[in-house]
């Protein structure tokens, strides 16, 4: 059943994308752009996606389970360190090169774009290159 | 700064935006889990409880289908890749493991973790936000 609605809820996330205009790469450096003809469209996602996810995650956190009887796996670290200020600072470089963030890229591999294609490959090979070096440590 | 206002998209932007703040609160309540796509997706490279990867793989194939299920009810809007192929691969690259290393992108730390008021999330959007409007500065007025 989880997986059912992961799936679900994958692809609503995907339309999501789709009607926001977030899986155009072109939009997204619109976005980006301060300094040229600035599209603040993306703003406005990110605003709705947050207004609508507070009143959600406010209800949905005071719970012990989910409704299908998962524990609620909320993220409880509260370290601001070097590995999560590098590593946002690499993906905000990474997603200002091309415009595209993951959820973006995996909507784009679904168009069948070869340019899509390519990244989603790069993506996993650095979240491999990741894992690998996790595993090291 | 100029806004651009022939390709300003209120509408739809605020639309797509509730539906994806919908669905991560849809994860959260059937899953108990946080809706953030580089966390899904790299946890399917990881070594781990194998039971842990059906639910991963399924989130990550509904964002394939969606624009295959779009297309049936509507045609799919512009999509337009400026970046050439060598750009493409360092771009991916970098999103790829810096969402890894940072604990998340645009939907964990962007749209759920701000959404549960996380200082952490906050930062690191903050820091993408910020990497994200330079890469650009340094392409499109810098080198250009």
């Amino acid at each position: 059943m989880k997986t059912i609605v992961a799936f679900l809820v994958g692809l609503l996330f995907g339309i999501g994308l789709i009607v926001a205009g977030m899986s155009n790469p072109a939009k997204v450096l619109g976005f980006l752009d301060l300094a040229g003809a600035w599209d603040p469209s993306l703003a406005l996602v990110m605003g709705a996606a947050v207004a609508v996810g507070m009143a959600g995650f406010a209800v949905a956190r005071r719970r012990k389970v989910s409704l299908l009887g998962e524990p609620m796996q909320i993220p409880a670290s509260r370290a601001i360190d070097r590995p999560l200020v590098i590593g946002s600072a690499l993906f905000g470089i990474g997603w200002g090169l091309a415009g595209i963030c993951p959820g973006p890229a995996l909507t784009l591999l679904g168009t069948g774009a070869p340019k899509g294609v390519v990244f989603v490959l790069a993506m996993f090979a650095g979240m491999a290159l990741f894992s690998l070096l996790q595993r090291r440590n | 700064m100029t806004i651009d206002w022939a390709n300003f998209t209120p509408g739809t932007a605020l639309a797509g935006g509730a539906l994806l703040g919908f669905a991560a609160v849809l994860l959260l309540v059937f899953n108990g889990r946080i809706a953030g796509i580089s966390g899904i997706a790299g946890g399917l490279l990881q070594a781990g409880a194998r039971g842990d990867k059906a639910w991963r793989l399924a989130f990550v194939l509904g964002l394939v289908a969606a624009p295959v299920l779009y297309r049936v009810f509507a045609a799919l809007p512009e999509i337009s890749i400026e970046a050439d192929w060598l750009v493409l691969v360092v771009a991916g690259l970098l999103v790829g493991f810096g969402s890894r290393y940072g604990s998340g992108c645009t939907s964990g730390h962007g749209v759920c973790g701000l959404s549960r008021l996380s200082p952490r999330s906050l930062v690191a959007t903050l820091t993408f936000m910020a990497a994200g409007f330079a890469a650009v500065y340094v392409v499109r007025h810098l080198l250009a």
